[in-house]
């Protein structure tokens, strides 16, 4: 069964048709990337995903239920982890509080627990500090678990987003051009990161641009031109569909190819 | 237990004073020291709201005097005359209410400062839910707009009615024994205590606040003022998290009410003028927004100078040129300019390395 089903999903931002009925399902386990010029519409998808902007018409089913309309609060707690293109660190807090942010989710203590200290708050605490140092200590960056998150390189802010998004232990991960402003070292570590995430069990949507790293460890791909879906395959596929060559590279040279 | 360290010098500070000003014939300093504790109860919870959870409120001088006016009326307004009330007879029964004599040998039947206080704090959390409710869900500055109008319509209405006195306010207001042999009250002999009384209770709600910070609430409440986008994305429910913050500092405000008024006997209607809720706002400024100590430091000296009188008839002026002084050459507080290196060693003195902290 598909773990994801997007169905005729549309948004319109004024005269602008941002989204054209995209429909796309996404099997358990697998990563798919949704790929496609800038202004296609791929951020959007996510946001409506995400529930970050309400959609306009159309469903998007998580598990066999509808999710569009919930705040983005609630559709993280159905178990949807996102990160963003431009990283959003929390400033002013260290790589390891930022992660600790992802355990919210997980925990439960609330004002009065945390102004008193009570006994589940501690062990709560203990474990939500464990469970954040493990994933630092995953993404390689346990030694900077106590800089402050916004003074760390930019690759580095990267996999503090990642660990803060895992952190959640969702079921479904939504990364947002998880390769924007890496270098192609640090994208091909990204690129094993994000196996290695679907190999936990996550299953993992991806926009991005960089073509390589798509085409390397995707399962699957959705294009997007101007908020219609014009191809959905597998990499080796789509590398080959003419459409897509005409979108990426322009009409007469998809002639000569 | 680091939040417990770190008020230990400050605890020894609080007993040097009064040491001192016994030793130097100087006690009457207790008097206003006492009186910044309490105002500095209110100015702690108020930087909660406004430098962790990013939100303004211009009335939070409104749930001081929520607090304050409240156990003023009900612990020294006469039953009497209601004996026969059936809500009189209930509270009677109960135990919330105390019968004796007034000065010229009349019956005397009102609350107890125990019931009051709890009815004051009750009704404070009650006003902070409803005006926050609806505000929270909106960006931007709708909160300081509603809390303004709020601080205005209770300046009013207790300048207005003449359960709570009018211009004149309310006086003989009795103590309020908290225990058996600790009392609330500006007794002479107990003044060494009440100045205790007053800075314990301070601790106690900075140790709390200090606490809340450094939890789950606490990192939720930063990620919100520093992404609210990505907070939300992260599971936090931002509007609920903003709203009780904001209803936790109403509460610090009411109780810093409450336990003022028993101390001074009384209180007047200057207490819930707007005016002092701007001061509010820029003491915390000053304090450096998202810094609790700041926000008791200045808490303290500011209110200690403006109770002494240093700023003359010039008190509210003073306040309104702090505020603007500091948004044009702080906006990071007072104590950032000076001492930002200091804090900065005294922080990294504090902070544990991470694999000491996960024990």
């Amino acid at each position: 069964m598909a773990l994801l089903r997007v169905e005729q999903l549309s948004k319109k931002f004024g005269g602008l048709q941002a989204v054209d009925s995209v429909s796309f399902a996404l099997q358990e386990g697998s990563i798919k990337a949704v790929i496609g010029p800038n202004g296609a519409g791929k951020t959007t998808l996510f946001n409506l995903i995400s529930g970050t902007l309400p959609v306009s018409s159309g469903e998007v089913r998580f598990r066999g239920h509808a999710i569009q309309g919930l705040r983005p609060y609630q559709v993280a707690r159905l178990g949807i982890a996102r990160t963003f293109q431009n990283i959003k660190m929390f400033a002013g807090m260290t790589a390891l509080e930022n992660v600790m942010v992802g355990r919210h989710v997980q925990s439960k203590a609330g004002f009065l627990a945390s102004m008193f200290r009570l006994p589940g708050s501690r062990s709560e605490e203990r474990q939500i500090r464990l469970k954040s140092l493990e994933l630092l200590d995953l993404l390689g960056i346990a030694d900077h678990a106590e800089t402050e998150a916004t003074s760390l390189a930019f690759g580095q802010q990267r996999a503090v987003e990642l660990a803060r998004a895992l952190a959640l232990e969702p079921t479904l991960l939504l990364l947002d051009e998880p390769a924007a402003g890496l270098n192609i070292y640090e994208t091909a570590e990204i690129g094993r990161l994000i196996t290695k995430i679907r190999d936990m069990g996550i299953t993992v949507l991806l926009v991005e641009h960089d073509m390589s790293l798509v085409m390397d460890i995707s399962d699957e791909i959705v294009v997007l031109s101007f908020g219609q879906k014009i191809a959905e395959d597998v990499p080796t596929k789509i590398q080959r569909n003419p459409e897509v060559i005409k979108i990426y590279l322009g009409e007469e040279t998809a002639g000569q190819v | 237990m680091r939040n417990t360290l770190v008020l230990l010098p400050l605890v020894a500070l609080i007993i040097l004073v009064q040491i001192l000003a016994g030793w130097t014939d100087s006690v009457f300093y207790l008097t206003q020291l006492t009186m910044s504790a309490y105002y500095a109860l209110l100015i702690i919870g108020l930087c909660v709201v406004m430098g962790y959870a990013g939100q303004i409120s211009l009335g939070h001088a409104g749930f001081f005097a929520i607090g304050g006016y409240l156990s003023a009326a009900l612990t020294t307004r006469n039953l009497v005359p209601y004996h026969d009330n059936l809500l009189v007879k209930i509270l009677d029964s109960a135990g919330f209410l105390l019968a004796s004599q007034d000065v010229y040998g009349e019956p005397l039947l009102v609350v107890t400062p125990w019931a009051a206080c709890i009815a004051a704090i009750l009704t404070a959390t009650l006003i902070a839910f409803v005006i926050g409710i609806p505000v929270l869900k909106l960006k931007g500055h709708y909160l300081a707009m509603a809390t303004l109008g709020f601080g205005i319509i209770i300046f009013r209405v207790v300048l207005a009615s003449a359960y709570f006195g009018e211009a004149d306010g309310i006086s003989g207001v009795p103590g309020f024994t908290l225990l058996p042999g600790l009392t609330v009250s500006g007794d002479f002999q107990s003044r060494a205590q009440n100045y205790y009384i007053a800075w314990a209770a301070l601790l106690i709600g900075m140790l709390l606040l200090r606490h809340l910070i450094d939890s789950r609430v606490g990192r939720a409440l930063r990620a919100i003022h520093s992404s609210p986008e990505a907070a939300d994305s992260m599971g936090v429910d931002t509007a609920r998290f903003k709203l009780y913050t904001f209803v936790l500092s109403a509460i610090f405000a009411a109780l810093a009410g409450v336990l003022l008024t028993h101390y001074n006997g009384g209180i007047g209607p200057s207490e819930a003028s707007v005016m002092k809720s701007v001061r509010y706002v820029a003491i915390v400024a000053v304090g450096g927004m998202a810094n609790l100590w700041g926000a008791l430091i200045m808490g303290v000296v500011l209110n200690f100078l403006s109770l002494r009188g240093v700023f003359g008839s010039y008190d509210d002026a003073v306040f309104g040129l702090i505020l603007v002084l500091i948004m044009l050459f702080a906006p990071n507080g007072i104590l950032s300019l000076h001492f930002g290196l200091l804090r900065q060693r005294i922080m990294m003195f504090c902070r544990k390395g991470p694999a000491e902290e996960a024990k």
